[in-house]
C-alpha cells in the first residue's frame, strides 16, 4: 500500500524526482522524504555500515522502480493476497540483497558528467554579462538503463525512445539477474531454500512489469529540444551580435520552445502537445498554450539547417520569474546549494538588464550504433548585470568614461564557496576584448603571449584580484578586431574558508564595441488604426566601415545571405503578395533579392501564418527593407480576453545569416577540449538575432455594447413585429363590432373612446351600417402560423451557426 | 412623413375610417401641436445648454490601474542640477553665431548619450500644410505632401530613447518638449531642465515598463509641425522617396554632420530614424512667461483635431497630481470676456437662488452652486465647446491622436521670471515630479486608455459634462425639426379651404409630386455650397495676394454661381399655393440631416451649428406675408428673421464673435479668410459644415424669407 502511494506521487509530481540527486546522503537512496516508504527505511536502519557506491543506488532504483509498478498493476487486477505477500518479501530480502552485493559489478562503460562553468565578461555599456553554463551528459543507455545518479530523470524521460527500451529493459534484466543469482547464492549457502521460490516470483514479476511499463515511457521522443524563458531584451547593438553568446543566447521575450522530434511525420503534433504540457508542468510556466494548433508552427528549412520534425512556438507575453528558475535549479545535482549556482542570489539576477535561462537537449539515444553519449542536457543562465560602483552616481563629472569595478560578491551579493562535488569542472571564464590590450601592445613589445601575464601583473588597464590558472586566447584569424582573451580559474581550489570572489578593477578608460553582426536587423509596425497596418523589417548594415566580414572583400557578385523566418498569429492576416523590397532606398522586384520563400498563409483560428525567406543581398548594402501589408483580424467574442488588453503580439522574427558562423577559434589545449562551454563556443552556429516583439492594438469592442446592442434590438424587433402582426391579423369590421358593442356595452369604453376621439380632433363617427358578417375563426390557423415561423427561426438559428 | 401620407389616403376613404395606432396618433398630436412643441422643445433645449455648468460632475480616476501619487518620488536634486548644467550649457552658446543651434543639438545628444540611452537626430522638411479637397477624415497624409522642397526648411529634432531595463518594448511612453535651437529662450531652456531631470531619472530607475522616449521638437517651424512630421515618419516611413536623400544632401551640403562625434566608445548617435514600440501616451511640456500670475499655475490643453479628446483619465492623472501632490494650480482655457457679461452673472444668480429655495425644501436637492462656480464653468464650457468646434488642435499633442494616442498638452507657467537659483530648482523640482508622477502612472497602465470617457466637455479642471449629458441639449433643439416639417408638409398640402363640401374632397388631386421642385431647389443649393467649399483650392492658387483679395474674389465668385444657378434653375411657372411651405419643409429635413450627421463627427460644431440654424429654419416664413398682415406679432417676428439670418450668416457670425470677444476695432475682411484658411489646412470637419450644411441652408432660408408669395 506504501508503494502505492509512491507511485502515486510520482505521477504527478515531476519535480520530486529532482531530490533524487541533492547531496544529502539521507537522500540518496530515496527519492521521498516524507517517510511514506518502509522499505527505504529499512534499509537505512539496518544498513549500519552503509556507503553509497553507484551500483548499489542504482539496485535500490531498479528495485524501487521495476517493483512499485508490478505491485501498482497487480493490485489494479485485485491480487491483493499477492500483492501482500510480495511486499513482504520484499521487505524481508531486500536488506539481505544489499549487504550482500556490496561489492557487486560495477557498472562498465562511460559515467555521466557534470560540468559547471560561468562566463563573466564586461560589456561596453558599463554593464557586466554573465553566462552560467551547466552541461550534464548521460552516456548511452545500454549501461544504466533509465536510470541516472547525475542526469535529471524527469528530463531524461523526454528522450526515452521505443527503440531504447528494449535496451533498458535488458540492461535491467542484466542487472537484475546478477543480483537475483548472487541471492540465490547467498540463500542456498544460509540454507533458507525457501527464498528461492519467492525469488523465482519476484523476477517474474519483475519482467512483466517491464513490459507493462512500455507505455509510459514512448510519451515524447524528443531529440533535440531548446526551451528558453527571457525577460528583457538583448541589446544587439550595444552587447554585440556575433558573437557564440549572442548568437546561442539572446532569445526573444517571453518563452520560445522548439523540439525536434522521432517521430514519423502524422505524429508530430500528438507529441508536441505532450511535450508542451509536460514541460508545463515542469516550469511551473504556461507552456501549455503552445499545444493549440495556432500557437506553433513547422519552419522547414529557415530556423535550423537540420532539417527534421521541427515544431516551434513562442508565448512573448510569458512572465518570467523565480517560480520558473527554480525548478530549472531543481535539474542540477547541486542545485543552488553549492558550486557556481549557488552565486544565484535571486533579487541580484532578477534586477538585471537581461534575463535568460535556456535548456538545451540533444539526444542521438536512437540511434544506439553510435558510441557518443547518450543525452547531453546544457543549461545555460545569461544574464546581463549594472555593477553598481560608487562612480555611477557621478557619471558626469569627469569620470563617466571610466568602466565600473566590480567583484562578484558586488554583482550577485554573494560567493562561490567551493565547487559542486558531483561536477566534473567547475571553471570560472573572465572573457575580455583584445582590443582594450592594443594601447599596450605598442609599449610592450612582448607579443600577444604575455597578455596574460600583463593584464594581472598590473601592466595594463584593469587588475584582477586574483590570478587566472589558465588563459586562453582566440586565435587571429586575420581580423584583428572582435577577438578575445579568456582567463579561466579553477573554483575547486577554493572552499568555505577561503571563498572564490573574483573582482576586476579598471585603472583608466577603456573603450571597446562588440562585434555586431553584418546587418541590423529591427522591425516595427506601420500605419495606425484598427484596421490596417504593415510589418516592416529593416536591415541596416551594422558598420559600413567595418570590414570584418571576410565576403566583404569581394568586389562583385558578393552576396549576403540572410534568412528570415517570421511567425504571424491568425488574426494578424497578411497579405504576402503584397511583399515590398527596398535596398538603399530603392524599391526593387522581389525577384532580385528573394531568392526562395515559403510561405504557410495562416487559417484562421487553425494555424499561424509563416514566412521563409532566402534573401541574397549585395554585400555593400547600406540598407534594406521589407514591408508586408496587414489587415487586422475580428475577433469572436470568447477570443478576447477577459478584460480590456493592450493589444496583441507578434513573436520576434528570427534573423539568420546562413554564410557567417559565430564562431572563436581558440588555440586548442587539453583544458578546452574538456570544458563543454568552450567547446561549445567552438561550434560552428550561423549568426542569428531575434528582431522585436510588437504590438497590434486590434479594435477592443466594448463588451457593454452587446447589452444595448440587445435592449435596442429588442425594442425594434418588438416594435416591428407588432405592427406586423397588427397588420396581418387584423379585422377592420370586427373592430366596428367590438365598438359598437363596446357602447352597448359600458359608459367606461365610450368615455375611453371619446376621450381618444377627443385627442384626435376628430368628431367620433357613427358606424353607417352595423357589419354583418361574423369573425372569423382566427384561433386555429394563426396559431399554426406563428408555430410554423417560430420553427422556421429555430431552425435556421440552428443551422447558420 | 410617410405616416401622415398614410393617413391622408385614409382620410379620403369613407365611410369608416380605421383607428390610427397609438404611436401615429401621438405623432399626429405632435405635429398638430409643432408650434408648442418646437417652442417648448428649443427652449428647453438653450435652458439645458445653460445647465451644463451644473449639471458637471466632478472627475475621478476610473482606472485603478494608474495608481497617481502612490509611489514616492525619486527625483533629486542631484537629477536638476545636471538638467540646469544642461539648460546652462544651452543657453551659453552665442546664439548669434550661424550653426549655433547645430552646437546646441550637439551639447543635447551629448549629455543624453552620456545618460546611456540611445540618441538620434531626426531630420524633416517642414512644410504647408496643404488643402486636399477630398482629403478630409483620412488618415494622416503619407506621400503626397513630400514634394522637394528647399534646404532652408529642414529641422532637426532630438530623440532620446531609454529601453525599459526588465520589459519586452512593446509599448512607449513620449515625453515632448518643444526648443528652438537657434533662439535663446529662457522659458524654453527651463523646459528642457524639466524634461531632462525627469529624463535623467528615468535612465535609472528599474520600475519602468514601458520604453521612454524623449522628442526635443525643433520648434523653429512651428511646435505642431516638427512633432507631426515625427510622428508620421515613425509611423508611416517612406523607404523609397527620395525626401530623406535631400534631407541628407542639404545637410551635406551646409557642412552639417551631426553624426560625427568625437567621442571615442561611447555609444553612436546615430542619424537613422529610432523607433520604440507603440505608443501609449504622451506628453508635451511647455514652459511659458505670463506676467501677472499669482503662482505658479499649470494649463492642460487637451483639444485635437476634430474635437476628439483624449482619455479623460489622462488629464485626471494629471490634475490629481498638481494639485494634490505638487500644489500647482491647474487651469484649463477659457473665454475671459464671458467674465465681464453681465446677464450671465444675472443668470448664475437666480439659478443659485433657484437652487436654495430647493434645497431649503428638500436637503436632497442640492443641485445650486455658487455665481462665481457658475460664470467659471460657463466661461470654460464655451472656450470648451468652441475649442472642439473649432476641430484645430489647441497644440502639439493634436499630432499624437491623429495616431490614436492620448496626449495632452502642459503648460506650466512660473509665477515670476526666476533670478534666485533656489527659487528656479524648487519649480522645476516641482514640475518634474508632476511628469515623474505621470509618467509613472501611465507606465503602470496595463492595458489601453480605455477605462474612462472620451467625449466629454471641461467646465474647470476637476469638473466634466459627459457625453450623456450634454446630449440631451442638442437631442432637444433638434428634435423639433422633424415635426415642423411634417407639420409644414401637411399644410402644403392640404385641401383648400374652399372645398369643404364633403362630395369635393374624392375630387381633389392629391400632388403626391408637390415637393419635387422644391426639392430639386434644395438639392440645387446644396450642390452650390459643394462647388463654394472647392473654391478655395484654386482661389488659393493666385500668386501674390492677399487674404483679403482671395475673400473678395470668392465672395464674388460664390455668388456669381449662385445667381447663375437660380437663373438657370428657376421655374417659368407662377408661384402657387404651399410652394414656400414645401421649401421650408425640405430645408428644415435638410439641416435636421445635416445636424445630426456632423454631431455624430464633431458634436461641438453641431450644437452650435443647432443654436443658430435652428432657429433660424423655424422662424424663417416669407416677409410678403408677414408685412401682408402687419401686426405686432408679425413685425417682431421680422426683426427675429432680418437679425437671425444676419448672424447666421457664417462672415457675418465670425466678425461679431470676434468683435464681442476682442473688440470691433481692427476688422479686416482678410480674416475670415485666414480663418477659413485654417480651418481647410487643419483638415477640420467644420469646413465642410460651414460649407456644405450651414451655408446653404441659410441661403435656402434666404429665399423662404424673400420669397413671393
Amino acid at each position: 500500500m506504501t508503494i502505492q502511494i509512491r507511485k502515486g506521487k510520482r505521477a504527478t509530481e515531476p519535480q520530486c524526482l529532482g531530490s533524487q540527486r541533492s547531496l544529502n546522503s539521507e537522500d540518496l537512496l530515496f527519492p521521498n522524504q516524507t517517510g511514506d516508504s518502509k522499505a527505504a527505511v529499512y534499509f537505512q536502519l539496518s544498513n549500519g555500515r552503509f556507503r553509497p557506491p553507484p551500483a548499489h543506488r542504482l539496485i535500490a532504483h531498479h528495485i524501487v522502480d521495476t517493483i512499485a509498478p508490478i505491485f501498482f498493476r497487480v493490485s489494479r487486477t485485485m491480487w491483493l493476497p499477492l500483492r501482500l505477500t510480495l511486499l513482504l518479501l520484499f521487505l524481508l530480502l531486500s536488506p539481505r540483497a544489499l549487504l550482500r552485493s556490496g561489492s557487486a559489478a560495477v557498472v562498465s562503460g562511460e559515467e555521466e558528467e557534470f560540468h559547471e562553468e560561468l562566463l563573466l565578461k564586461p560589456l561596453p555599456d558599463r554593464k557586466v554579462l554573465a553566462h552560467f553554463h551547466f552541461h550534464s551528459i548521460a552516456p548511452p543507455s545500454k549501461s544504466n538503463g533509465r536510470h541516472h545518479h547525475l542526469f535529471p530523470k524527469a528530463i531524461s524521460q523526454l528522450v526515452l525512445f521505443p527503440s531504447s527500451v528494449p535496451f533498458a529493459m535488458w540492461s535491467d534484466l542484466d542487472l537484475i539477474l546478477n543480483f537475483l543469482f548472487r541471492l540465490l547464492n547467498n540463500c542456498f549457502s544460509s540454507s533458507r531454500k525457501y527464498d528461492v521460490f519467492l525469488i523465482v516470483f519476484a523476477l517474474i514479476g519483475v519482467i512483466v512489469g517491464e513490459f507493462l511499463s512500455f507505455g509510459q515511457v514512448q510519451k515524447f521522443r524528443v531529440k533535440e529540444m531548446e526551451l528558453s524563458f527571457t525577460q528583457g531584451r538583448w541589446n544587439y547593438e550595444r552587447w554585440g551580435g556575433f558573437d557564440p553568446i549572442s548568437s546561442n543566447n539572446a532569445k526573444p521575450p517571453g518563452v520560445e520552445l522548439w523540439a525536434v522530434f522521432d517521430v514519423p511525420e502524422d505524429q508530430v503534433d500528438a507529441y508536441w502537445k505532450n511535450l508542451t504540457n509536460s514541460l508545463s508542468g515542469l516550469f511551473c510556466a504556461s507552456i501549455n498554450f503552445l499545444e493549440s494548433s495556432t500557437m506553433y508552427s513547422a519552419p522547414k528549412w529557415s530556423f535550423r539547417i537540420t532539417p527534421g520534425r521541427l515544431r516551434y512556438g513562442t508565448l512573448p507575453r510569458e512572465a518570467v520569474c523565480t517560480e520558473n528558475l527554480t525548478p530549472w535549479l531543481k535539474l542540477l545535482p547541486c542545485r543552488d546549494k553549492a558550486g557556481l549556482a549557488a552565486l544565484l542570489d535571486r533579487p541580484s539576477i532578477y534586477k538585471g538588464f537581461y534575463h535568460s535561462q535556456r535548456l538545451y537537449l540533444t539526444s542521438n539515444a536512437s540511434v544506439p550504433a553510435e558510441t557518443v553519449s547518450g543525452i547531453s542536457l546544457e543549461q545555460t543562465l545569461t544574464v546581463v548585470l549594472q555593477p553598481n560602483s560608487p562612480s555611477s552616481s557621478s557619471i558626469h563629472s569627469g569620470e563617466s568614461n571610466f568602466q565600473p569595478s566590480w567583484s562578484l560578491s558586488s554583482i550577485f551579493g554573494r560567493k562561490i564557496s567551493g565547487k559542486c562535488v558531483l561536477a566534473q569542472s567547475s571553471i570560472v571564464y573572465l572573457q575580455l576584448e583584445k582590443s582594450i590590450f592594443s594601447e599596450q601592445k605598442d609599449n610592450m613589445d612582448n607579443g600577444p603571449n604575455s597578455l596574460a601575464s600583463e593584464g594581472f601583473a598590473g601592466g595594463s588597464g584593469f587588475e584582477m584580484s586574483l590570478d587566472p590558472d589558465i588563459v586562453i586566447e582566440e586565435e587571429n584569424q586575420s581580423q584583428h578586431k572582435g577577438s578575445s582573451v579568456l582567463y579561466g580559474f579553477w573554483v575547486e581550489k577554493y572552499n568555505e574558508s577561503q571563498p572564490f570572489d573574483l573582482g576586476l578593477k579598471w585603472k583608466y578608460p577603456v573603450f571597446w564595441s562588440s562585434r555586431q553582426a553584418p546587418l541590423h536587423a529591427s522591425r516595427f509596425l506601420m500605419g495606425s488604426g484598427n484596421e490596417r497596418g504593415a510589418i516592416a523589417i529593416l536591415f541596416k548594415s551594422a558598420n559600413s566601415a567595418d570590414s570584418s566580414s571576410g565576403s566583404r572583400h569581394v568586389s562583385d557578385g558578393c552576396e549576403l545571405q540572410v534568412d528570415v523566418f517570421q511567425v504571424v498569429p491568425w488574426y494578424i492576416k497578411v497579405y504576402y503578395h503584397s511583399l515590398q523590397i527596398f535596398v538603399d532606398d530603392e524599391a526593387k522586384p522581389i525577384g532580385d533579392f528573394v531568392h526562395k520563400i515559403q510561405v504557410s498563409p495562416s487559417k484562421d483560428k487553425t494555424s499561424p501564418g509563416m514566412m521563409e525567406m532566402l534573401l541574397k543581398l549585395p554585400c555593400d548594402v547600406r540598407s534594406a527593407a521589407l514591408t508586408l501589408e496587414f489587415d487586422k483580424g475580428f475577433l469572436h467574442i470568447d477570443e478576447y480576453p477577459p478584460d480590456a488588453n493592450q493589444g496583441y503580439d507578434i513573436p520576434s522574427a528570427v534573423i539568420s545569416f546562413p554564410s557567417f558562423h559565430s564562431v572563436m577559434h581558440l588555440l586548442s589545449n587539453d583544458s578546452i577540449r574538456k570544458s563543454p562551454l568552450l567547446s561549445r563556443f567552438q561550434e560552428k552556429n550561423r549568426v542569428q538575432s531575434y528582431t522585436e516583439v510588437l504590438l497590434v492594438p486590434l479594435t477592443t469592442p466594448d463588451f457593454s455594447m452587446p447589452y444595448n446592442v440587445i435592449t435596442i434590438t429588442c425594442t425594434v424587433f418588438a416594435l416591428f413585429f407588432g405592427s406586423l402582426l397588427n397588420v396581418l391579423r387584423r379585422r377592420v369590421g370586427e373592430e366596428e363590432r367590438y365598438l359598437k358593442a363596446g357602447k352597448k356595452k359600458g359608459w367606461l369604453r365610450v368615455l375611453l373612446s371619446r376621450l381618444l376621439a377627443k385627442l384626435r380632433g376628430k368628431p367620433m363617427e357613427e358606424p353607417d351600417q352595423p357589419s354583418s358578417e361574423s369573425a372569423p375563426l382566427i384561433g386555429k390557423k394563426l396559431v399554426l402560423k406563428v408555430i410554423l415561423v417560430a420553427v422556421l427561426a429555430v431552425a435556421w438559428q440552428f443551422y447558420s451557426t | 412623413m410617410a405616416k401622415v401620407e398614410k393617413k391622408e389616403v385614409a382620410a379620403a376613404t369613407p365611410p369608416w375610417k380605421p383607428k390610427p395606432r397609438p404611436i401615429v396618433r401621438l405623432g399626429i398630436v405632435l405635429i398638430s401641436h409643432s408650434l408648442l412643441v418646437s417652442v417648448v422643445c428649443c427652449t428647453a433645449g438653450i435652458v439645458a445648454l445653460f445647465l451644463l455648468p451644473m449639471l458637471a460632475k466632478n472627475t475621478y480616476i476610473s482606472e485603478n490601474a494608474l495608481m497617481p501619487g502612490s509611489a514616492s518620488s525619486m527625483l533629486s536634486n542631484h537629477d536638476i542640477s545636471e538638467a540646469e548644467r544642461l539648460a546652462k550649457d544651452l543657453t551659453s552658446l552665442n546664439s548669434g553665431a550661424a550653426d549655433a543651434g547645430i552646437e546646441r543639438r550637439r551639447v543635447l545628444a551629448k549629455y543624453l548619450s552620456d545618460l546611456g540611452v540611445e540618441v538620434g537626430y531626426h531630420k524633416f522638411q517642414s512644410h504647408q500644410n496643404q488643402f486636399h479637397p477630398l482629403h478630409f477624415f483620412s488618415s494622416p497624409d503619407s506621400g503626397l505632401s513630400r514634394e522637394n522642397g528647399s534646404c532652408s526648411s529642414y529641422g532637426i529634432n532630438v530623440v532620446g530613447i531609454i529601453r525599459a531595463p526588465q520589459a519586452d518594448g512593446k509599448e512607449a511612453i513620449v515625453l515632448v518638449t518643444p526648443f528652438n535651437f537657434r533662439k535663446n529662450s529662457s522659458s524654453e531652456a527651463l523646459s528642457i531642465s524639466i524634461g531632462y531631470a525627469v529624463f535623467s531619472l528615468l535612465s535609472r530607475v528599474s520600475w519602468l515598463a514601458k520604453d521612454i522616449i524623449w522628442l526635443v521638437a525643433d520648434s523653429q517651424y512651428g511646435e505642431y509641425a516638427s512633432v507631426a512630421s515625427w510622428l508620421r515618419d515613425y509611423h508611416i516611413p517612406v523607404f523609397s522617396a527620395s525626401s530623406s536623400h535631400n534631407a541628407d544632401s542639404c545637410f551635406e551640403g551646409n557642412n552639417i554632420n551631426l553624426s560625427r562625434e568625437e567621442s571615442p566608445g561611447r555609444t553612436e548617435i546615430s542619424s537613422g530614424f529610432r523607433r520604440a514600440g507603440t505608443m501609449a501616451a504622451a506628453l508635451v511640456l511647455k514652459v511659458t512667461d505670463v506676467k501677472g500670475q499669482l503662482e505658479d499655475t499649470l494649463s492642460v490643453y487637451a483639444e485635437a483635431s476634430n474635437g476628439q479628446m483624449p482619455n479623460l483619465d489622462l488629464i485626471n492623472v494629471v490634475n490629481y497630481l498638481a494639485v494634490h501632490r505638487q500644489g500647482l494650480r491647474v487651469k484649463v482655457e477659457k473665454f475671459l470676456s464671458v467674465l465681464t457679461w453681465e446677464w450671465i452673472w444675472v443668470l448664475g444668480d437666480t439659478l443659485n437662488f433657484i437652487g436654495k429655495v430647493a434645497g431649503s425644501l428638500n436637503p436632497e436637492w442640492k443641485f445650486g452652486i455658487s455665481t462665481p462656480d457658475y460664470v467659471e464653468g460657463t466661461a470654460t464650457l464655451a472656450s470648451s465647446l468652441y475649442r472642439q468646434a473649432l476641430g484645430i488642435p489647441t497644440g502639439p499633442h493634436g499630432a499624437f491622436r491623429d495616431f490614436q494616442v492620448d496626449a495632452i498638452t502642459l503648460e506650466i507657467s512660473p509665477k515670476v521670471v526666476y533670478t534666485n537659483q533656489g527659487r528656479r530648482n524648487e519649480f522645476i523640482l516641482r514640475s518634474a515630479r508632476l511628469i515623474e508622477g505621470v509618467v509613472r502612472s501611465v507606465n503602470n497602465l496595463l492595458e489601453k486608455f480605455h477605462q474612462s470617457f472620451f467625449l466629454y466637455l471641461l467646465t474647470s479642471p476637476a469638473k466634466f459634462v459627459s457625453v450623456g449629458v450634454y446630449m440631451i441639449g442638442f437631442a432637444l433643439l433638434v428634435a423639433p425639426l422633424p415635426l415642423v416639417a411634417a407639420s409644414l408638409y401637411v399644410d402644403a398640402n392640404k385641401p383648400e379651404p374652399s372645398s369643404q363640401d364633403p362630395k369635393q374632397k374624392l375630387q381633389i388631386n392629391f400632388k403626391p409630386w408637390k415637393w419635387l421642385s422644391a426639392a430639386k431647389q434644395v438639392f440645387t443649393v446644396h450642390a452650390w455650397g459643394v462647388f463654394v467649399s472647392l473654391l478655395p483650392y484654386f482661389i488659393s492658387q493666385i500668386p501674390n495676394s492677399t487674404p483679403a483679395a482671395h475673400s473678395i474674389i470668392w465672395f464674388s465668385l460664390s455668388t456669381f454661381g449662385l445667381l447663375v444657378l437660380y437663373l438657370i434653375t428657376k421655374s417659368p411657372s407662377k408661384p402657387q399655393k404651399g410652394k414656400w411651405e414645401n421649401l421650408k419643409s425640405l430645408t428644415i429635413s435638410a439641416v435636421f440631416i445635416g445636424l445630426l450627421l456632423m454631431s455624430v463627427v464633431n458634436f461641438a460644431t453641431a450644437q452650435i451649428g443647432a443654436l443658430v440654424l435652428v432657429p433660424a429654419c423655424l422662424l424663417a416664413q416669407p416677409l410678403k406675408l408677414d408685412i401682408r398682415t402687419a401686426s405686432l406679432k408679425t413685425f417682431l417676428r421680422i426683426a427675429t428673421n432680418v437679425f437671425i439670418s444676419f448672424v447666421a450668416f457664417p462672415p457675418a457670425g465670425f466678425f461679431i464673435l470676434k468683435g464681442v470677444n476682442e473688440g470691433f476695432g481692427n476688422m479686416d475682411v482678410g480674416e475670415f479668410w485666414t480663418w477659413l484658411e485654417s480651418l481647410w489646412a487643419w483638415n477640420s470637419a467644420t469646413y465642410i459644415y460651414i460649407g456644405m450644411v450651414h451655408l446653404p441652408c441659410w441661403v435656402l432660408c434666404l429665399q423662404i424669407l424673400l420669397h413671393s408669395c
